[in-house]
């Protein structure tokens, strides 16, 4: 593997980045229903977590005690403690919850029930089904507005960013998108949505007022056909300048320049690279590999993969708790 | 087998109860644009198609179920672009003309119409009046002939052909390395057809075909009770005394004798081609890219598996949905233009977009690869390369194509 490299430089490149917060990365295993737990001071792997069948999604709680993940193939979802490390409860979640997300007062989850054609509302003091709203076929990317009153959700097969009122909990606007669109993140300053869409092979930016696609994003890399280029996750940083893009079986991450939209540079990463997460002080981004079954990290500043973390069974999504606010 | 039939009984009243959806709140419309109506028809063939195996006898509605799951996913999409899609079926009694029927679909307002029909239907109501109003979606013919000498612009090809089944199955025997080919062909038309593929395909890779025997349809009980042990007795005989050979290639499109020959065979050898590892546009074991949803869907609607022709029933249907869904689905002729241009990507849970070929009409797409329990591999394999799309090392490619389109 070109992008491993010696414990020892490893450290010294810790050394030169500073050292990440003291926290934990939490990554949820598609196949081996577990959750893998990174200390990311060491960047060693800490725990391995069984959970219920076909672990996807994952949120962290705004008060950063709480994971949840998504277990598709038995309709729950479950909650970890971030400070024990153990499943700490369970409900029901409707048929095959695929990804979650939080309201920004930890009041509200959303869930996509990629199976149901629904986006799903619960209590989360209750785990009570709040309501929902209907979507197109598979639903699946999930983003929150940074005021918290907007949500977009994307449907892989009706081609779709829905934005819905997250109060009312009815469908706004419907954005039709290039082919089977994966994820959906907003710029931190809520003006933009960017989705990523694997078949179309682009990254829709939809204006967030207008609700229209200003520009697409087109990936190339020379050597590599262009079937294999397949955005799925997408990243921003905290100061919005920097977006990194999983580019799926092309094995890479786009660094992407979101001022000019131009790519920086693709980073060779594990294979069939899925989700990525940042480290609370933007400083490295996680990604997870789901075929070769390990976790890449990549130091921000320097844009260059850092060191590989072996765990689970296809690896798909990554979150990592920050510390904790009042 | 009790426990197997406990288990299918079992998840069949799952998915019954499963099959009541939670409804949610109505989703809203985008503006206040009148709602558009699409009649999509549904032209099917008259003949039964036959299967060795009764767990490959075809469902009634084989082929028209894909087209209805197809048509349910343009219809969630619909409800946000207030659009309604609608299936007009019609299935051909025995010597009914197919022109006539084809008219019976477009009075109804049907100007796209899925085609599972035989070669010959398909062109007479290609080149029929109504035919000239409509655009036809060939699901269920795999013949050259429809893509090559006698292609239509009014024509689109979504089942692959044979030359394309050929050679995804090819690259695969090639990249294992199993070169020598005994080819088995049966007695009918379509049987030579599918054999001069798989020796077209061959040639082109550089496998080789060794020897090739033919195995006569005598017309014998497929599955009478005394059938087995006359089997058992039969093709032995009829494969001994070969060459030395790596896998037996069996043209039976008929069906035959093809699914006969695993573990009859007088040498000890893999078969492939119409039984054994068969290639295939879909396969209800398949489950990558996405595909067990599709997969889950359809099996809760129609509490069967998904095949092959629901399949291109399937992509067909949203082939037209995603036309309507870029309001190119207004006519016909706007319809053509968009499949053609470089807007038009597919996602069909193959793992890549597939697009369709300018110079016939037939729609690139991944092969897979089947054994009957799983998906074995998925061609193009890597290595066969293309200046273009890789796609294209399935089929006869652009410099070959006899092909004129008016």
């Amino acid at each position: 593997m070109p992008f491993e490299m010696s414990r020892c430089a490893f450290v010294l490149a810790l050394l030169a980045a500073g050292p990440a917060f003291a926290t934990d990365a939490f990554v949820s295993n598609e196949k081996g229903n577990t959750i893998s737990v990174i200390d990311v001071e060491s960047m060693m792997l800490k725990k391995t977590i069984p959970v219920g069948q076909r672990p996807r999604g994952l949120v962290v709680t705004p008060d950063q005690k709480t994971v949840f993940v998504a277990l598709g193939d038995i309709d729950r979802i479950a909650a970890i403690d971030t400070q024990t490390l153990a499943v700490s409860g369970e409900f029901d979640a409707g048929r095959d919850p695929e990804r979650l997300d939080i309201s920004p007062d930890g009041k509200t989850l959303y869930v996509t029930n990629e199976d149901s054609n629904t986006l799903t509302f619960f209590n989360l003091e209750t785990k009570e089904r709040l309501g929902g709203a209907r979507l197109g076929v598979e639903p699946e990317g999930l983003a929150v507005s940074p005021d918290g009153k907007t949500i977009v959700a994307t449907t892989e097969t009706t081609n779709m960013a829905h934005f819905v009122d997250a109060e009312r909990r009815k469908i706004l606007a419907n954005v039709l998108v290039d082919a089977r669109p994966r994820m959906a993140a907003f710029t931190p300053d809520g003006k933009e949505v960017w989705v990523s869409t694997e078949i179309g092979g682009t990254i829709c930016i939809i204006d967030a007022e207008t609700r229209k696609i200003v520009e697409r994003i087109r990936f190339e890399i020379p050597g590599l056909r262009a079937e294999n280029i397949q955005p799925i996750g997408v990243n921003m940083s905290r100061d919005g300048k920097l977006a990194f893009i999983s580019l799926g079986p092309a094995n890479r991450i786009a660094a992407v320049d979101v001022k000019s939209r131009k790519v920086l540079k693709y980073l060779l990463v594990g294979q069939r690279v899925w989700h990525a997460a940042l480290t609370p002080d933007d400083k490295f981004l996680l990604t997870a590999n789901g075929i070769s079954n390990d976790v890449s990290v990549i130091d921000v500043s320097a844009l260059k993969v850092v060191r590989s973390i072996q765990v689970g069974e296809s690896p798909w999504e990554l979150v990592i708790p920050g510390p904790s606010k009042p | 087998m009790t426990g197997q039939l406990t288990r299918w009984i079992c998840g069949l009243f799952g998915l019954i109860l499963l099959a009541a959806p939670a409804r949610a709140e109505s989703p809203e419309l985008d503006g206040d644009k009148p709602a558009q109506n699409f009649v999509i028809g549904y032209l099917r063939r008259a003949e039964n198609r036959t299967a060795i195996s009764r767990l490959s006898l075809p469902a009634e509605n084989d082929g028209q179920a894909g087209a209805e799951s197809g048509l349910d996913d343009n219809n969630v999409a619909g409800e946000f672009l207030g659009q309604k899609f609608s299936l007009a079926a019609h299935r051909l009694k025995p010597g009914e003309d197919p022109g006539q029927a084809l008219a019976d679909l477009e009075a109804k307002g049907a100007r796209f119409v899925l085609a599972d029909l035989p070669a010959e239907a398909l062109l007479k109501a290609a080149d029929s009046p109504a035919g000239a109003k409509t655009l036809l979606f060939n699901i269920g013919a795999a013949d050259e002939i429809l893509r090559e000498e006698s292609c239509r612009a009014n024509v689109i090809h979504v089942a692959p052909s044979r030359a394309m089944l050929a050679d995804g199955l090819t690259q695969y025997l090639l990249w294992k390395q199993w070169r020598k080919l005994l080819v088995v062909v049966g007695s009918h038309d379509q049987d030579r057809l599918w054999a001069e593929a798989l020796k077209r395909s061959a040639t082109r890779f550089g496998g080789k075909i060794i020897e090739e025997r033919m195995f006569a349809d005598a017309g014998g009980a497929r599955r009478a009770d005394s059938g087995v042990a006359l089997v058992q007795k039969q093709i032995p005989a009829f494969t001994q005394n070969a060459p030395a050979y790596d896998v037996m290639l069996a043209a039976d499109e008929s069906a035959v004798f093809a699914e006969y020959l695993p573990y009859r065979t007088w040498d000890a050898r893999p078969v492939a081609g119409s039984a054994g590892l068969v290639p295939t546009s879909w396969d209800p074991a398949y489950e990558q890219a996405g595909a067990t949803q599709l997969q889950q869907r359809f099996e809760r609607k129609f509490l069967r598996h998904m095949t092959a022709l629901d399949m291109n029933g399937w992509t067909a249907a949203r082939m037209i949905g995603d036309a309507a869904a870029h309001d190119a689905a207004g006519d016909t002729s706007a319809a053509r233009a968009y499949f053609l241009s470089k807007d038009f990507a597919l996602a069909a849970f193959k793992g890549q977009k597939l697009t369709l070929r300018d110079w016939n009409l037939q729609l690139r797409q991944p092969i897979l690869l089947s054994d009957g329990r799983n998906v074995v591999s998925v061609s193009p394999q890597e290595g066969f390369m293309h200046q273009f799309s890789e796609l294209d090392t399935l089929g006869l490619d652009r410099p070959e194509t006899k092909c004129r389109l008016k």
